[in-house]
């Protein structure tokens, strides 16, 4: 048990301490914790120009840390989200955005899940509908002489 | 009949999907569209010292009454260094060159024209990357060729190349000198 809460210790501090000499990325202090939370979530939702994937905060590319520098700096300056976004996209283009804004150019991309949910809904209630059909209605009295002709045939060869 | 042709829907569906990832094939993912020449936006606004001259502070007026091809680089970036040759051979044809040593040191960045030669009217020392973050400068080299009003009409990012400066360059500053 010892032994197990030792290599416990051992981990947590390794993971620490690896944490932060990974560290292109900076600890920033704040006041504030609503400014924090909005920190953290604008570098979560901004995208690293320079990376193929990754947001600022997740990035130790130069350009990443002058964006975190600056997201860090308008925060500080009473800027809204709206503002600071705005100010990165002017920049950098739509690309740094996570979220695309909603927009003429954008809207099959919004707009695509949505209508692709309402065909299918469409189709399965058509499906629905057809099969509903199909089995409410009876042989006539001709289709089941022509069904048992068709049995018996092939009951005789 | 209407009733097979429905069963095709799926492979159309399939189809329209290939031709939307073959096209995907051929798309460069270093390829950003600038927002900048997009909004046809002026030239940001900035104050830095020249790199020759440390007490002589130019402003944005700089670039105004001619074509002039701005670019950003620095001594610390290898590419640069593979672009100097275009970038001289666009001097020579007459294009105007203004540069921005970009998160740099001075004496590195005078090293770097020592070697490589200076093709710049003037460069400008932007040591904490200001002015590249106001154009939106992810990685240098980048190249804006900025109009005689200072609007920015053309972005290249990464190197010039002998190509690009025949196909793209030479072609944009004669359109809009």
């Amino acid at each position: 048990m010892a032994v197990i809460r030792l290599l416990l210790v051992t981990l947590a501090v390794w993971l620490v301490v690896g944490q932060a000499q990974a560290g292109g990325i900076e600890v920033r202090g704040f006041d504030d914790p609503v400014l924090e939370q909005r920190y953290q979530s604008l570098t979560a939702s901004l995208r690293c120009p320079k990376c193929q994937n990754q947001a600022i905060d997740d990035s130790d590319s130069p350009i990443a840390g002058d964006m975190r520098d600056r997201v860090y700096a308008m925060l500080q300056d009473g800027r809204s989200d709206m503002e600071i976004r705005d100010h990165m996209v002017q920049r950098f283009g739509d690309y740094v955005l996570y979220n695309p804004r909603l927009e003429g150019r954008t809207y099959l991309l919004w707009g695509l899940p949505a209508g692709l949910v309402v065909l299918g809904g469409v189709l399965v209630a058509l499906v629905v509908r057809a099969r509903r059909n199909a089995s409410a209605r009876a042989l006539s009295d001709e289709e089941r002489a022509r069904l048992d002709a068709l049995i018996n045939r092939g009951r005789e060869s | 009949m209407t009733r097979r042709l429905l069963l095709l829907l799926p492979l159309l569906g399939f189809l329209v999907l290939m031709a939307f990832f073959y096209q995907g094939l051929d798309l460069n993912p270093f390829h950003r569209e600038s927002k900048l020449v997009e909004d046809a936006r002026e030239f940001p606004a900035f104050e830095l010292s020249t790199l020759a001259e440390p007490e002589r502070i130019v402003d944005e007026s700089l670039l105004e009454g001619e074509v002039t091809l701005v670019n950003v680089w620095g001594e610390w970036c290898p590419t640069c260094k593979q672009e100097m040759p275009q970038l001289l051979d666009l001097a020579e044809r007459g294009v105007r060159l203004v540069g921005v040593d970009y998160k740099d040191t001075r004496e590195k960045g005078r090293e770097f024209l020592t070697e490589f030669g200076n093709p710049f009217e003037v460069n400008l020392f932007d040591p904490e990357g200001e002015l590249g973050f106001d154009l939106g400068v992810y990685g240098a080299p980048e190249s804006f060729l900025v109009d005689r009003d200072g609007v920015i009409r053309y972005h290249h990012t990464g190197a010039i190349t002998p190509e690009d400066v025949r196909d793209v360059i030479l072609p944009e500053v004669k359109k809009w000198q």
